[in-house]
């Protein structure tokens, strides 16, 4: 969850950014300004802790990752600048290739599913009652668990003999036995599963505040007009919720395609590499292999996608905000 | 039924008594998702509380209670593992709420040169998530630039890289941008100086923030796994989100022990949630649809 807000807080940044920007134009006092008189150093003292952390923590390890990916890395014998080379064999690596994929689907599939989920639980859920807001708290518990212990219990679930839980469940409905996580065949959509209960509860949250603020007249004159509930929530509360479920996914998009811990807790990549995504082929290439070039590599790769498609994002937004 | 009852929700739910197929589906349905969403939640607690070595018996009440598995993961060291989360969890999210009252401060109560690319920075490390970094991160903490210090295996080595969060920083801002200028104008009349005014006036007025971003941090912190595992520098270094892996690839060591250990991991998420759910759930919806 904590991946929703980088984009969120884009738009105020814009907008302080813009403000902040404007300092004074005049240039006598500018040169004034200028002086490192101690009122002028407060701000920075009061940011330094901030980009003192930031520094040693995020760019300096960006930058080393940038430097790595164009080498082979040696320990104790020296790196090689191989140029580009890493990035070549990452391309050439059918694993990755396989893990791209593997990314795609599960990071697809995360995202549609819990929006899917998410927008009926609203829809079941939308209310002042007591008792509906006792269920809403509920429901949303698998957000706030940490994903290793949701991949813990999800194991013990998916036990793949007919007496598992999950299975017995399934044994109700006539369906299975499967085996999910053991199976290559079903092993991605069984972590998709994981992933759309996890997620599901907090697009709720975000359609709830987007059906709260719909003007009730809107369904008032819907029901005049003899409308059913299915054109009332087609015409009416769909189009309404257009910014909330394209925030949600595009956040979740870029969210899913960084997915890692879920993953590594389930299934580890496996069985035979049918879940293997991008983050854990980067993770086993880097402290299992030790090919820290080629992992650096497949790192900035990544970061190259989401920051690209966060950009895209942004941009694609403000024209549509600006029009 | 009236017209504006049902114009209630977008599904027109009905609300009167007499509304008894409606009411019936909507409890149905209702106790559907309770059962889907918290059932494994519900598993963990009986598992753990379960003295089962059988992965096929399990059930959402304990078939014979006991607290075995306790003192089985006690012996796994699960205490200890605990003590690692909650002093990184402590530890971390004290750092994580100085750094953002600290930054945004001077983002929100002053003008100052270099503003716009102050946030600019700001926001560009949100867009460098640790799984993104984590692999040259590992080789930095293993050797800090300019001092060369290791922090492999140690606490500062989780807690540090998480002090400082883009997400609490911009949210801290946006509030304190609401507090009026003329409060910190009137103090500084009488003489107070800048942390005086900042520790005194702007601060106290910042406690409905800090509960936002004290749970976002905490959600956040408790939710690290790629962090904890590269910093360590030993299994007895992992947290216990990180430990549970290493429990359960132990033969000797049946479900019941990892649903203890997951549920000590459960537990505290679920208290700081259910202890500051307002402020959780404001954060969701200004955080996210602002934008």
């Amino acid at each position: 969850m904590t991946a929703v807000h980088p984009l969120s807080d884009t738009q105020d940044v814009g907008s302080t950014a813009s403000g902040g920007g404007a300092v004074e134009t005049h240039p006598v006092r500018r040169r004034r300004r200028r002086r490192l008189t101690g009122a002028t150093l407060v701000p920075w003292f009061f940011l330094l802790p901030a980009f003192l952390l930031f520094l040693t923590f995020k760019f300096i390890p960006m930058a080393e990752g940038i430097r790595l990916s164009l080498f082979e890395v040696r320990p104790f014998l020296g790196d090689i600048f191989v140029g580009f080379a890493n990035y070549a064999r990452i391309l050439g690596d059918e694993r990755f290739r396989d893990a791209i994929w593997h990314t795609l689907v599960l990071a697809a599939g995360q995202t549609f599913g819990a929006m899917l989920i998410g927008f009926f639980l609203a829809l079941l859920l939308e209310g002042h009652a007591r008792s509906l807001w006792f269920v809403r708290s509920a429901v949303f518990l698998p957000v706030v668990a940490a994903t290793a212990v949701i991949g813990e219990i999800w194991r013990l679930l998916y036990y793949p003999a007919p007496e598992g839980f999950v299975n017995t469940a399934l044994s109700h409905i006539g369906l299975g036995p499967l085996e999910f996580i053991g199976s290559p065949d079903q092993a991605l959509v069984s972590v998709m599963v994981v992933g759309i209960w996890k997620h599901a509860p907090y697009d709720m949250v975000l359609i709830i505040a987007g059906l709260v603020s719909i003007d009730r007249t809107q369904y008032e004159a819907a029901a005049i007009d003899g409308a059913t509930t299915w054109q009332r929530i087609r015409h009416v509360t769909l189009p309404a919720l257009r910014p909330v479920i394209t925030i949600l996914l595009t956040l979740a998009a870029i969210r899913g395609l960084r997915v890692f811990t879920e993953v590594y807790v389930l299934t580890g990549g496996g069985p035979a590499g049918s879940t293997d995504v991008w983050m854990t082929r980067v993770f086993t290439t880097a402290f299992e292999q030790s090919e820290i070039g080629i992992a650096s590599a497949g790192s900035v790769m990544l970061f190259l996608i989401t920051f690209l498609m966060t950009l895209v994002v942004q941009l694609y937004r403000r024209a549509r905000e600006a029009r | 039924m009236s017209v504006a009852g049902r114009c209630d929700t977008a599904l027109g739910w009905a609300t009167d008594r007499d509304a008894w197929v409606s009411r019936g589906i909507r409890i149905l349905l209702c106790a559907g998702a309770l059962l889907f969403f918290t059932g494994p939640l519900l598993v963990i607690f009986s598992g753990a509380f379960d003295d089962n070595h059988d992965p096929t018996q399990l059930s959402v009440i304990p078939n014979s209670p006991s607290l075995n598995n306790f003192v089985v993961a006690g012996e796994n060291k699960i205490w200890h593992y605990l003590f690692n989360s909650l002093v990184i969890a402590g530890g971390a999210l004290l750092l994580q709420l100085l750094v953002s009252v600290f930054a945004a401060y001077a983002l929100a109560r002053k003008k100052f040169r270099g503003q716009a690319i102050a946030l600019l920075t700001i926001l560009t490390t949100m867009m460098l998530p640790e799984e993104v970094i984590a692999i040259p991160l590992s080789l930095v903490i293993g050797d800090l630039p300019l001092v060369h210090v290791s922090l492999k295996g140690t606490f500062l080595g989780v807690i540090l890289p998480l002090g400082a969060w883009g997400f609490s920083i911009f949210v801290m801002t946006e509030f304190m941008k609401e507090i009026p200028l003329e409060l910190e104008e009137a103090a500084k009349v009488d003489g107070a100086g800048e942390l005086r005014v900042f520790a005194q006036i702007i601060l106290p007025l910042c406690r409905p923030a800090l509960g936002v971003i004290a749970v976002f941090g905490f959600n956040m912190i408790w939710e690290q796994y790629l962090l904890p595992l590269i910093v360590a520098a030993d299994p007895s270094d992992y947290t216990l989100t990180v430990a549970l892996l290493t429990l359960r690839s132990d033969d000797q060591v049946g479900p019941g022990i990892v649903l203890a250990g997951a549920l000590l991991a459960l537990v505290p998420s679920l208290l700081v949630y259910l202890s500051l759910q307002k402020s959780f759930l404001r954060g969701i919806t200004t955080g996210a649809i602002k934008g």
